[in-house]
Protein backbone atom coordinates (compact mmCIF):
# COMPACT_ATOMS: atom_id res chain seq x y z
CA UNK A 1 0.00 0.00 0.00
CA UNK A 2 1.65 3.13 -0.90
CA UNK A 3 1.73 6.23 0.97
CA UNK A 4 -0.98 8.37 -0.74
CA UNK A 5 -3.45 6.36 -0.25
CA UNK A 6 -2.99 6.17 3.41
CA UNK A 7 -3.44 9.34 3.65
CA UNK A 8 -6.56 9.59 1.19
CA UNK A 9 -7.86 6.98 3.99
CA UNK A 10 -7.58 8.71 6.84
CA UNK A 11 -8.48 12.17 5.41
CA UNK A 12 -11.53 10.73 4.35
CA UNK A 13 -12.16 8.85 7.52
CA UNK A 14 -11.82 12.46 9.24
CA UNK A 15 -13.68 13.87 6.51
CA UNK A 16 -16.65 11.56 7.38
CA UNK A 17 -17.14 11.86 11.28
CA UNK A 18 -16.99 15.53 10.60
CA UNK A 19 -19.54 15.73 8.28
CA UNK A 20 -21.70 13.48 10.07
CA UNK A 21 -21.25 15.52 12.62
CA UNK A 22 -21.95 18.50 10.98
CA UNK A 23 -25.26 16.79 9.32
CA UNK A 24 -26.81 16.50 13.11
CA UNK A 25 -26.05 20.21 13.59
CA UNK A 26 -27.89 21.23 10.75
CA UNK A 27 -31.05 18.74 11.59
CA UNK A 28 -30.88 20.80 14.93
CA UNK A 29 -30.78 24.44 12.88
CA UNK A 30 -33.25 22.71 10.34
CA UNK A 31 -35.99 22.06 13.66
CA UNK A 32 -35.50 25.98 14.32
CA UNK A 33 -35.78 27.02 10.91
CA UNK A 34 -38.98 24.96 9.45
CA UNK A 35 -41.04 25.58 12.52
CA UNK A 36 -39.94 29.75 12.06
CA UNK A 37 -40.96 28.96 8.80
CA UNK A 38 -44.30 27.00 9.05
CA UNK A 39 -45.46 29.29 11.83
CA UNK A 40 -45.02 32.63 9.83
CA UNK A 41 -48.72 32.65 8.73
CA UNK A 42 -49.82 32.43 12.20
CA UNK A 43 -47.31 35.43 13.03
CA UNK A 44 -47.86 37.67 10.21
CA UNK A 45 -51.63 37.50 10.90
CA UNK A 46 -51.68 38.93 14.31
CA UNK A 47 -47.95 38.24 16.15
CA UNK A 48 -49.69 38.87 19.70
CA UNK A 49 -52.75 36.76 18.67
CA UNK A 50 -50.90 33.27 19.92
CA UNK A 51 -50.88 35.31 23.62
CA UNK A 52 -54.37 35.96 23.86
CA UNK A 53 -56.86 33.48 25.83
CA UNK A 54 -59.28 32.33 23.60
CA UNK A 55 -58.97 29.16 21.27
CA UNK A 56 -61.81 28.88 18.72
CA UNK A 57 -61.18 27.25 15.65
CA UNK A 58 -64.78 27.65 14.65
CA UNK A 59 -63.78 31.67 14.63
CA UNK A 60 -60.47 31.42 13.58
CA UNK A 61 -58.89 32.51 16.71
CA UNK A 62 -55.94 31.36 18.17
CA UNK A 63 -54.85 32.42 21.83
CA UNK A 64 -52.41 30.23 23.48
CA UNK A 65 -52.11 31.30 26.81
CA UNK A 66 -54.25 29.09 28.46
CA UNK A 67 -51.96 26.45 27.00
CA UNK A 68 -48.88 27.79 27.69
CA UNK A 69 -50.12 28.71 31.78
CA UNK A 70 -51.07 25.00 31.65
CA UNK A 71 -47.97 23.76 30.44
CA UNK A 72 -45.80 25.21 32.96
CA UNK A 73 -48.42 25.07 35.99
CA UNK A 74 -48.64 21.40 35.55
CA UNK A 75 -44.76 21.04 35.30
CA UNK A 76 -44.28 23.26 38.23
CA UNK A 77 -46.47 21.41 40.17
CA UNK A 78 -45.22 18.13 39.44
CA UNK A 79 -41.86 19.28 40.14
CA UNK A 80 -43.22 20.49 43.95
CA UNK A 81 -43.91 17.25 44.17
CA UNK A 82 -41.74 15.11 43.11
CA UNK A 83 -39.03 16.97 44.60
CA UNK A 84 -39.75 15.47 48.40
CA UNK A 85 -40.53 11.57 46.56
CA UNK A 86 -37.19 11.83 44.94
CA UNK A 87 -34.85 12.97 47.57
CA UNK A 88 -36.35 11.24 50.22
CA UNK A 89 -35.82 7.93 48.19
CA UNK A 90 -32.51 9.10 47.57
CA UNK A 91 -31.88 9.52 51.11
CA UNK A 92 -33.03 6.20 51.98
CA UNK A 93 -31.21 4.48 48.81
CA UNK A 94 -27.78 5.93 49.90
CA UNK A 95 -28.17 6.10 53.43
CA UNK A 96 -30.09 3.76 55.00
CA UNK A 97 -31.26 0.92 52.42
CA UNK A 98 -29.27 -2.82 52.59
CA UNK A 99 -27.37 -3.64 49.66
CA UNK A 100 -29.90 -5.75 48.26
CA UNK A 101 -32.77 -3.36 48.57
CA UNK A 102 -30.48 -0.92 46.50
CA UNK A 103 -30.05 -3.60 43.95
CA UNK A 104 -33.94 -3.67 43.91
CA UNK A 105 -34.37 -0.07 43.95
CA UNK A 106 -32.31 0.96 40.99
CA UNK A 107 -34.24 -2.13 38.90
CA UNK A 108 -37.13 -0.30 40.04
CA UNK A 109 -36.12 3.38 39.22
CA UNK A 110 -34.31 2.35 35.76
CA UNK A 111 -37.98 0.52 34.59
CA UNK A 112 -39.66 3.68 35.97
CA UNK A 113 -37.61 5.49 33.83
CA UNK A 114 -38.13 3.39 31.07
CA UNK A 115 -41.55 2.77 31.02
CA UNK A 116 -43.51 4.65 27.86
CA UNK A 117 -44.98 7.92 28.18
CA UNK A 118 -48.39 7.03 26.38
CA UNK A 119 -48.42 3.46 29.22
CA UNK A 120 -48.28 6.00 32.00
CA UNK A 121 -51.17 7.43 29.68
CA UNK A 122 -53.60 4.89 29.68
CA UNK A 123 -53.12 3.90 33.00
CA UNK A 124 -53.85 6.93 34.15
CA UNK A 125 -57.54 7.55 31.83
CA UNK A 126 -58.43 4.16 32.92
CA UNK A 127 -57.06 3.10 36.20
CA UNK A 128 -56.03 6.40 38.07
CA UNK A 129 -58.24 8.96 36.80
CA UNK A 130 -61.52 6.70 38.87
CA UNK A 131 -59.70 6.76 41.94
CA UNK A 132 -58.63 9.93 42.31
CA UNK A 133 -62.08 11.39 40.85
CA UNK A 134 -63.81 9.17 43.80
CA UNK A 135 -61.04 8.98 46.50
CA UNK A 136 -59.49 12.47 46.14
CA UNK A 137 -61.65 15.34 44.26
CA UNK A 138 -64.91 14.23 45.45
CA UNK A 139 -63.71 14.36 49.10
CA UNK A 140 -62.11 17.67 48.47
CA UNK A 141 -64.70 19.42 46.81
CA UNK A 142 -67.19 18.26 49.24
CA UNK A 143 -64.99 19.96 52.38
CA UNK A 144 -63.23 22.62 51.02
CA UNK A 145 -64.72 23.74 47.26
CA UNK A 146 -65.54 26.84 48.20
CA UNK A 147 -61.98 27.75 47.61
CA UNK A 148 -62.01 28.36 43.96
CA UNK A 149 -58.44 26.16 43.62
CA UNK A 150 -60.34 23.39 44.87
CA UNK A 151 -64.04 24.12 43.34
CA UNK A 152 -66.14 21.45 41.53
CA UNK A 153 -67.61 19.33 39.76
CA UNK A 154 -64.38 17.13 39.47
CA UNK A 155 -64.41 15.10 36.68
CA UNK A 156 -61.09 12.87 36.98
CA UNK A 157 -59.50 14.24 34.26
CA UNK A 158 -57.71 17.47 35.08
CA UNK A 159 -54.83 19.57 35.63
CA UNK A 160 -54.28 17.71 39.00
CA UNK A 161 -54.30 14.69 37.53
CA UNK A 162 -51.90 15.15 34.89
CA UNK A 163 -49.15 16.73 37.27
CA UNK A 164 -49.91 13.96 39.62
CA UNK A 165 -48.65 11.15 36.43
CA UNK A 166 -45.71 13.40 35.45
CA UNK A 167 -44.82 13.45 38.88
CA UNK A 168 -44.18 9.78 38.97
CA UNK A 169 -42.61 10.46 35.42
CA UNK A 170 -40.02 12.54 36.70
CA UNK A 171 -39.11 10.74 40.05
CA UNK A 172 -36.91 8.31 38.26
CA UNK A 173 -34.80 11.44 36.66
CA UNK A 174 -34.31 13.51 39.95
CA UNK A 175 -33.78 10.31 41.90
CA UNK A 176 -31.14 8.74 40.30
CA UNK A 177 -28.99 12.06 39.21
CA UNK A 178 -29.51 12.77 42.52
CA UNK A 179 -28.21 8.77 44.13
CA UNK A 180 -25.13 9.53 42.39
CA UNK A 181 -24.20 13.07 43.61
CA UNK A 182 -25.40 11.56 47.08
CA UNK A 183 -22.62 8.56 46.74
CA UNK A 184 -19.96 10.96 45.72
CA UNK A 185 -20.04 12.95 49.26
CA UNK A 186 -16.16 12.68 50.88
CA UNK A 187 -16.15 10.04 53.12
CA UNK A 188 -13.74 12.21 55.62
CA UNK A 189 -16.66 14.35 56.00
CA UNK A 190 -18.93 11.88 56.66
CA UNK A 191 -16.88 10.04 59.20
CA UNK A 192 -15.98 13.23 60.62
CA UNK A 193 -19.65 14.09 61.15
CA UNK A 194 -20.10 10.49 62.69
CA UNK A 195 -17.43 10.79 65.15
CA UNK A 196 -18.92 14.18 66.76
CA UNK A 197 -21.79 11.80 67.25
CA UNK A 198 -23.92 12.91 64.76
CA UNK A 199 -26.88 10.20 63.81
CA UNK A 200 -27.00 9.44 59.95
CA UNK A 201 -29.77 12.15 59.35
CA UNK A 202 -27.56 14.74 60.61
CA UNK A 203 -24.87 13.34 58.35
CA UNK A 204 -27.43 13.77 55.74
CA UNK A 205 -28.67 17.27 56.59
CA UNK A 206 -25.55 18.94 57.53
CA UNK A 207 -23.28 17.24 55.18
CA UNK A 208 -24.33 15.05 52.73
CA UNK A 209 -27.29 17.39 51.10
CA UNK A 210 -25.94 20.71 51.23
CA UNK A 211 -22.49 19.01 49.75
CA UNK A 212 -24.37 18.61 46.53
CA UNK A 213 -27.24 20.83 46.90
CA UNK A 214 -25.93 22.18 43.03
CA UNK A 215 -26.22 18.91 41.20
CA UNK A 216 -29.79 18.15 42.78
CA UNK A 217 -30.94 21.71 41.50
CA UNK A 218 -29.68 20.68 38.68
CA UNK A 219 -31.28 17.64 38.45
CA UNK A 220 -34.52 19.18 39.47
CA UNK A 221 -33.97 22.20 36.54
CA UNK A 222 -33.52 18.65 34.03
CA UNK A 223 -36.55 17.22 35.33
CA UNK A 224 -38.53 20.20 35.01
CA UNK A 225 -37.34 20.35 31.29
CA UNK A 226 -38.69 16.63 31.06
CA UNK A 227 -41.84 17.04 32.16
CA UNK A 228 -42.63 20.91 30.03
CA UNK A 229 -42.26 18.66 26.71
CA UNK A 230 -43.87 15.52 28.29
CA UNK A 231 -46.87 14.32 25.73
CA UNK A 232 -48.87 11.48 25.61
CA UNK A 233 -49.57 10.83 29.02
CA UNK A 234 -50.37 14.47 29.68
CA UNK A 235 -52.51 14.53 26.93
CA UNK A 236 -54.32 11.21 28.29
CA UNK A 237 -55.32 12.64 31.25
CA UNK A 238 -55.46 16.39 31.18
CA UNK A 239 -58.90 16.75 30.07
CA UNK A 240 -57.75 19.30 26.87
CA UNK A 241 -60.15 21.74 27.50
CA UNK A 242 -59.81 26.01 28.02
CA UNK A 243 -61.96 25.84 30.90
CA UNK A 244 -58.56 26.14 33.05
CA UNK A 245 -57.33 29.31 33.72
CA UNK A 246 -59.91 31.95 32.71
CA UNK A 247 -63.35 30.39 33.48
CA UNK A 248 -61.79 28.11 36.71
CA UNK A 249 -58.87 27.82 38.23
CA UNK A 250 -59.66 24.58 40.31
CA UNK A 251 -56.71 22.07 40.23
CA UNK A 252 -59.82 19.83 39.68
CA UNK A 253 -61.13 21.19 36.45
CA UNK A 254 -60.00 20.17 32.86
CA UNK A 255 -56.85 22.07 31.35
CA UNK A 256 -54.52 22.19 28.18
CA UNK A 257 -51.14 22.61 27.72
CA UNK A 258 -49.02 23.39 24.40
CA UNK A 259 -48.47 19.05 24.14
CA UNK A 260 -52.31 18.31 24.70
CA UNK A 261 -52.83 20.55 22.43
CA UNK A 262 -50.46 20.10 19.31
CA UNK A 263 -51.51 16.68 19.86
CA UNK A 264 -54.62 16.07 20.21
CA UNK A 265 -55.37 18.63 17.16
CA UNK A 266 -53.11 19.36 14.39
CA UNK A 267 -53.57 15.69 12.66
CA UNK A 268 -57.18 17.06 11.81
CA UNK A 269 -56.19 20.78 11.73
CA UNK A 270 -56.94 21.78 7.87
CA UNK A 271 -56.97 25.74 8.00
CA UNK A 272 -53.40 27.23 7.44
CA UNK A 273 -53.80 29.80 10.46
CA UNK A 274 -54.59 26.79 12.89
CA UNK A 275 -51.30 24.57 11.66
CA UNK A 276 -49.30 27.69 12.03
CA UNK A 277 -50.68 28.45 15.29
CA UNK A 278 -50.07 24.76 16.65
CA UNK A 279 -46.64 25.36 15.04
CA UNK A 280 -45.59 28.65 16.69
CA UNK A 281 -46.98 26.78 20.47
CA UNK A 282 -44.41 24.25 19.15
CA UNK A 283 -41.71 26.64 18.34
CA UNK A 284 -42.76 28.59 22.16
CA UNK A 285 -42.36 25.23 23.62
CA UNK A 286 -38.88 23.80 22.18
CA UNK A 287 -37.51 28.03 23.30
CA UNK A 288 -38.68 27.06 26.56
CA UNK A 289 -37.28 23.89 26.82
CA UNK A 290 -34.28 25.14 25.42
CA UNK A 291 -33.71 27.40 28.31
CA UNK A 292 -34.43 25.40 30.68
CA UNK A 293 -32.40 22.73 29.96
CA UNK A 294 -29.21 24.73 29.24
CA UNK A 295 -29.55 26.50 32.39
CA UNK A 296 -28.97 22.73 34.19
CA UNK A 297 -26.54 22.21 31.84
CA UNK A 298 -24.15 25.75 32.86
CA UNK A 299 -24.91 24.71 36.45
CA UNK A 300 -23.27 20.96 36.05
CA UNK A 301 -20.63 22.30 34.14
CA UNK A 302 -19.52 24.49 37.05
CA UNK A 303 -19.96 21.67 39.34
CA UNK A 304 -17.57 19.29 37.49
CA UNK A 305 -15.33 22.45 36.98
CA UNK A 306 -15.52 22.94 40.49
CA UNK A 307 -14.76 19.06 41.01
CA UNK A 308 -11.99 18.96 38.55
CA UNK A 309 -10.12 21.51 40.49
CA UNK A 310 -10.79 20.84 44.13
CA UNK B 1 -42.81 18.66 72.54
CA UNK B 2 -39.14 18.32 72.72
CA UNK B 3 -38.17 15.09 70.19
CA UNK B 4 -35.30 13.43 71.59
CA UNK B 5 -32.56 12.49 68.44
CA UNK B 6 -33.10 9.20 68.34
CA UNK B 7 -36.81 9.39 67.62
CA UNK B 8 -36.34 12.07 65.33
CA UNK B 9 -34.16 9.55 63.34
CA UNK B 10 -37.05 7.17 63.93
CA UNK B 11 -39.47 9.09 62.76
CA UNK B 12 -37.06 9.96 59.71
CA UNK B 13 -36.44 6.47 58.66
CA UNK B 14 -40.25 5.66 58.64
CA UNK B 15 -40.96 9.10 56.38
CA UNK B 16 -38.36 7.88 53.88
CA UNK B 17 -39.81 4.55 53.66
CA UNK B 18 -42.95 6.16 52.95
CA UNK B 19 -41.19 8.32 50.45
CA UNK B 20 -39.81 5.43 48.28
CA UNK B 21 -43.06 3.17 48.94
CA UNK B 22 -44.52 6.28 46.92
CA UNK B 23 -42.06 6.49 44.16
CA UNK B 24 -41.68 2.85 43.14
CA UNK B 25 -45.27 1.87 43.60
CA UNK B 26 -46.63 3.12 40.11
CA UNK B 27 -44.33 0.61 38.97
CA UNK B 28 -45.98 -2.24 40.28
CA UNK B 29 -49.38 -1.04 39.62
CA UNK B 30 -48.94 -0.06 36.34
CA UNK B 31 -47.32 -3.13 35.68
CA UNK B 32 -49.91 -4.94 37.44
CA UNK B 33 -52.87 -3.47 35.47
CA UNK B 34 -51.25 -4.02 32.11
CA UNK B 35 -50.61 -7.38 33.19
CA UNK B 36 -54.26 -7.93 34.27
CA UNK B 37 -55.99 -5.90 31.58
CA UNK B 38 -53.70 -6.94 28.54
CA UNK B 39 -53.14 -10.68 29.29
CA UNK B 40 -56.88 -11.88 28.08
CA UNK B 41 -56.77 -10.73 24.76
CA UNK B 42 -53.60 -12.20 23.91
CA UNK B 43 -53.81 -14.54 21.24
CA UNK B 44 -52.39 -15.56 17.57
CA UNK B 45 -55.18 -13.89 16.02
CA UNK B 46 -54.91 -10.78 18.33
CA UNK B 47 -50.79 -10.81 17.16
CA UNK B 48 -51.08 -11.37 13.25
CA UNK B 49 -54.12 -10.46 12.37
CA UNK B 50 -55.73 -7.18 10.84
CA UNK B 51 -58.28 -5.16 13.04
CA UNK B 52 -61.76 -6.47 12.38
CA UNK B 53 -64.52 -4.11 10.72
CA UNK B 54 -65.67 -1.88 13.70
CA UNK B 55 -68.38 -3.88 15.15
CA UNK B 56 -67.68 -6.87 14.51
CA UNK B 57 -65.50 -8.74 17.30
CA UNK B 58 -62.22 -10.72 17.10
CA UNK B 59 -59.06 -8.66 14.64
CA UNK B 60 -55.82 -7.81 15.95
CA UNK B 61 -53.03 -5.69 15.95
CA UNK B 62 -50.57 -7.32 13.27
CA UNK B 63 -50.17 -4.51 11.36
CA UNK B 64 -49.26 -1.62 14.47
CA UNK B 65 -46.51 -4.60 15.00
CA UNK B 66 -45.41 -4.91 12.02
CA UNK B 67 -45.48 -0.94 11.38
CA UNK B 68 -43.47 -0.57 14.42
CA UNK B 69 -40.70 -2.64 13.79
CA UNK B 70 -40.44 -1.29 10.12
CA UNK B 71 -40.17 2.34 11.37
CA UNK B 72 -38.33 1.29 14.29
CA UNK B 73 -35.78 -0.28 11.31
CA UNK B 74 -35.17 2.65 9.62
CA UNK B 75 -35.41 5.34 11.86
CA UNK B 76 -32.32 2.72 13.33
CA UNK B 77 -30.76 2.93 9.93
CA UNK B 78 -30.83 6.67 9.89
CA UNK B 79 -29.65 7.16 13.39
CA UNK B 80 -27.37 4.62 14.75
CA UNK B 81 -24.87 5.26 12.15
CA UNK B 82 -24.75 9.10 12.51
CA UNK B 83 -24.84 8.88 15.75
CA UNK B 84 -21.66 6.37 16.00
CA UNK B 85 -19.80 8.77 13.21
CA UNK B 86 -20.90 11.79 15.66
CA UNK B 87 -20.03 9.88 18.72
CA UNK B 88 -16.50 9.03 16.96
CA UNK B 89 -15.95 12.63 16.15
CA UNK B 90 -16.97 13.92 19.40
CA UNK B 91 -14.07 11.07 20.98
CA UNK B 92 -11.21 11.10 18.75
CA UNK B 93 -11.71 14.21 16.41
CA UNK B 94 -13.41 17.34 18.56
CA UNK B 95 -10.37 17.81 21.08
CA UNK B 96 -11.30 20.78 22.29
CA UNK B 97 -11.68 23.25 18.83
CA UNK B 98 -14.65 25.44 18.59
CA UNK B 99 -16.71 23.11 16.30
CA UNK B 100 -15.85 20.28 18.30
CA UNK B 101 -17.51 22.16 21.52
CA UNK B 102 -20.47 23.88 19.41
CA UNK B 103 -21.35 19.86 17.93
CA UNK B 104 -21.26 18.45 21.71
CA UNK B 105 -23.21 21.36 22.89
CA UNK B 106 -25.58 20.84 20.28
CA UNK B 107 -25.85 16.76 20.46
CA UNK B 108 -26.26 17.65 24.36
CA UNK B 109 -29.18 20.22 23.26
CA UNK B 110 -30.90 18.15 20.71
CA UNK B 111 -31.21 15.38 23.35
CA UNK B 112 -33.32 17.34 25.96
CA UNK B 113 -35.77 18.76 22.62
CA UNK B 114 -38.94 17.43 23.32
CA UNK B 115 -40.17 14.77 21.36
CA UNK B 116 -43.54 16.12 19.94
CA UNK B 117 -41.22 19.02 18.61
CA UNK B 118 -38.96 16.50 16.64
CA UNK B 119 -42.43 15.16 15.59
CA UNK B 120 -43.41 18.58 14.54
CA UNK B 121 -40.11 19.12 12.73
CA UNK B 122 -40.80 16.09 10.30
CA UNK B 123 -44.24 17.53 10.35
CA UNK B 124 -43.17 21.08 8.82
CA UNK B 125 -40.52 19.40 6.95
CA UNK B 126 -42.33 16.43 5.07
CA UNK B 127 -45.73 16.13 5.79
CA UNK B 128 -46.68 19.92 5.12
CA UNK B 129 -44.37 19.96 1.70
CA UNK B 130 -45.82 16.86 0.52
CA UNK B 131 -49.37 16.91 1.82
CA UNK B 132 -49.48 13.41 2.74
CA UNK B 133 -48.95 11.61 5.94
CA UNK B 134 -45.95 9.11 5.29
CA UNK B 135 -43.63 6.87 7.23
CA UNK B 136 -40.67 8.68 6.33
CA UNK B 137 -41.51 11.53 8.51
CA UNK B 138 -42.01 9.20 11.36
CA UNK B 139 -38.66 7.36 10.34
CA UNK B 140 -36.84 10.87 10.27
CA UNK B 141 -38.63 11.85 13.34
CA UNK B 142 -37.75 8.92 15.32
CA UNK B 143 -34.07 8.71 13.71
CA UNK B 144 -33.06 12.03 15.16
CA UNK B 145 -34.41 11.15 18.55
CA UNK B 146 -32.06 8.21 18.17
CA UNK B 147 -28.73 9.97 17.29
CA UNK B 148 -28.12 12.01 20.27
CA UNK B 149 -28.62 8.88 22.37
CA UNK B 150 -25.96 6.41 20.49
CA UNK B 151 -23.41 9.30 19.91
CA UNK B 152 -23.36 9.77 24.24
CA UNK B 153 -22.64 6.13 24.69
CA UNK B 154 -20.43 6.22 21.46
CA UNK B 155 -18.07 8.88 22.80
CA UNK B 156 -17.93 7.64 26.71
CA UNK B 157 -17.59 3.76 25.91
CA UNK B 158 -14.35 5.34 23.27
CA UNK B 159 -13.48 7.85 25.94
CA UNK B 160 -12.42 5.01 28.38
CA UNK B 161 -10.23 3.49 26.18
CA UNK B 162 -6.65 3.75 27.65
CA UNK B 163 -4.15 6.17 25.64
CA UNK B 164 -1.55 4.03 26.03
CA UNK B 165 -3.34 2.09 22.95
CA UNK B 166 -3.59 4.90 20.77
CA UNK B 167 0.09 5.67 21.63
CA UNK B 168 1.27 1.89 20.92
CA UNK B 169 -0.61 2.41 17.78
CA UNK B 170 0.81 5.83 16.33
CA UNK B 171 4.07 4.11 17.16
CA UNK B 172 3.67 1.87 15.12
CA UNK B 173 2.90 3.99 12.43
CA UNK B 174 -0.65 2.90 11.70
CA UNK B 175 -2.79 5.50 10.46
CA UNK B 176 -4.92 7.03 12.83
CA UNK B 177 -8.30 5.78 10.87
CA UNK B 178 -7.13 2.68 11.30
CA UNK B 179 -6.37 3.13 14.83
CA UNK B 180 -9.58 4.87 15.89
CA UNK B 181 -11.57 1.60 14.13
CA UNK B 182 -9.44 -1.05 14.15
CA UNK B 183 -8.23 -0.62 17.72
CA UNK B 184 -10.40 2.22 19.67
CA UNK B 185 -14.02 1.33 18.09
CA UNK B 186 -13.21 -1.98 19.10
CA UNK B 187 -12.27 -1.84 22.12
CA UNK B 188 -15.72 -0.01 22.83
CA UNK B 189 -18.09 -2.23 20.24
CA UNK B 190 -19.81 -3.63 23.81
CA UNK B 191 -21.36 0.17 24.88
CA UNK B 192 -21.68 1.43 21.50
CA UNK B 193 -23.60 -1.69 20.80
CA UNK B 194 -25.69 -1.67 24.64
CA UNK B 195 -26.34 2.27 23.61
CA UNK B 196 -27.92 1.38 20.15
CA UNK B 197 -30.26 -1.48 21.77
CA UNK B 198 -31.20 1.10 24.18
CA UNK B 199 -31.93 4.13 21.76
CA UNK B 200 -34.19 1.25 19.35
CA UNK B 201 -36.02 0.45 23.11
CA UNK B 202 -36.28 4.01 23.83
CA UNK B 203 -37.53 5.31 20.17
CA UNK B 204 -40.18 1.61 20.46
CA UNK B 205 -42.27 3.38 22.93
CA UNK B 206 -42.38 7.52 21.43
CA UNK B 207 -46.02 8.13 20.58
CA UNK B 208 -46.05 11.63 20.40
CA UNK B 209 -43.58 12.21 16.90
CA UNK B 210 -45.99 9.66 15.34
CA UNK B 211 -49.21 10.68 15.67
CA UNK B 212 -49.37 13.29 12.91
CA UNK B 213 -46.51 11.98 10.53
CA UNK B 214 -46.77 8.21 10.10
CA UNK B 215 -50.51 8.86 11.55
CA UNK B 216 -52.33 5.72 11.53
CA UNK B 217 -54.42 2.84 9.24
CA UNK B 218 -56.39 0.07 9.68
CA UNK B 219 -54.25 -2.23 6.66
CA UNK B 220 -50.73 -3.72 6.41
CA UNK B 221 -48.14 -1.51 5.71
CA UNK B 222 -48.03 -1.49 1.88
CA UNK B 223 -44.95 1.39 1.44
CA UNK B 224 -42.84 3.47 4.09
CA UNK B 225 -44.29 6.39 2.15
CA UNK B 226 -47.70 5.96 3.18
CA UNK B 227 -49.66 6.32 6.41
CA UNK B 228 -48.55 3.49 8.83
CA UNK B 229 -50.35 2.04 12.00
CA UNK B 230 -47.70 1.45 14.70
CA UNK B 231 -47.90 0.26 18.36
CA UNK B 232 -47.71 3.17 20.20
CA UNK B 233 -50.51 5.32 18.03
CA UNK B 234 -52.86 2.35 18.12
CA UNK B 235 -52.90 2.40 22.02
CA UNK B 236 -53.23 5.95 22.37
CA UNK B 237 -55.83 6.23 19.76
CA UNK B 238 -57.70 2.83 21.02
CA UNK B 239 -57.70 3.33 24.51
CA UNK B 240 -58.94 7.53 24.50
CA UNK B 241 -61.85 5.72 22.24
CA UNK B 242 -64.04 4.67 25.25
CA UNK B 243 -65.39 1.47 23.12
CA UNK B 244 -64.67 -1.47 25.59
CA UNK B 245 -63.40 -3.88 22.71
CA UNK B 246 -60.90 -1.33 21.48
CA UNK B 247 -59.60 -0.31 25.17
CA UNK B 248 -58.94 -3.98 26.09
CA UNK B 249 -57.14 -4.05 22.44
CA UNK B 250 -55.24 -1.19 23.97
CA UNK B 251 -53.93 -2.66 27.25
CA UNK B 252 -53.23 -5.97 25.31
CA UNK B 253 -50.93 -3.53 22.68
CA UNK B 254 -49.78 -1.80 25.83
CA UNK B 255 -48.62 -5.64 27.49
CA UNK B 256 -46.32 -6.29 24.38
CA UNK B 257 -44.92 -2.74 24.07
CA UNK B 258 -43.64 -2.75 27.24
CA UNK B 259 -42.41 -6.13 26.91
CA UNK B 260 -40.52 -5.25 24.14
CA UNK B 261 -38.94 -1.96 25.75
CA UNK B 262 -38.45 -4.31 29.15
CA UNK B 263 -36.78 -6.96 27.40
CA UNK B 264 -33.90 -4.96 25.71
CA UNK B 265 -33.74 -2.68 28.94
CA UNK B 266 -32.98 -5.75 30.82
CA UNK B 267 -31.05 -7.57 28.61
CA UNK B 268 -28.76 -4.73 27.81
CA UNK B 269 -28.37 -3.51 31.73
CA UNK B 270 -28.32 -6.64 33.80
CA UNK B 271 -27.31 -9.82 31.11
CA UNK B 272 -24.83 -7.85 29.45
CA UNK B 273 -21.61 -6.53 30.75
CA UNK B 274 -22.18 -4.05 33.42
CA UNK B 275 -19.32 -2.24 32.09
CA UNK B 276 -21.06 0.32 30.52
CA UNK B 277 -23.37 2.38 32.34
CA UNK B 278 -26.05 4.18 29.89
CA UNK B 279 -27.98 6.91 31.27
Amino acid sequence: MNKKSIFFKDSAFKYLVGGSSLIVVAFFVMIFVMLAVRSYPSIANDPLMIFGSTWDVNSGIYGGIPAILGTLASSAIAVALAVPISLGMSVFFTEYAPRRVRAALSIVIDMLATIPSVIFGIWGLWIVAPLVKTYVQDPIVGSIGFIPLFSGPAYGLSLFLASLVLTFMIVPIISSLTISLLSTTPVELREAMISLGATRWEVVRHVALPFSKLGIFASIILALGRALGETMAVTMVIGNSFVWPFSSISLFSPASTITSKIASELYEAVDVLHVSSLVELGLILLVITLLVNSSARLVITRISRRNASG
Amino acid sequence: MIVSRRTKEKLIIAALVALTGAAVAPLFWIIGSIVWNGISVMSLEFLTSLPAPFGSSGGGIGNAILGTLIINLFASGLGIPLGILTGIYLAEYAHDSRMGSTVRTIVESLSGVPSLVIGLFAFTLIVLSFRHYTGVAATLALGIMMIPLVAKATEESMRVVSDDLREAGMALGIPKYNITTRIVLSMAKGGVISGSLLAFARISGETAPLLFTALFSFYWPTGIDQPMATLQVLIYNYAISGFADWVAKAWGASLLLVLLVITINVAVRYLGRKKYEGA
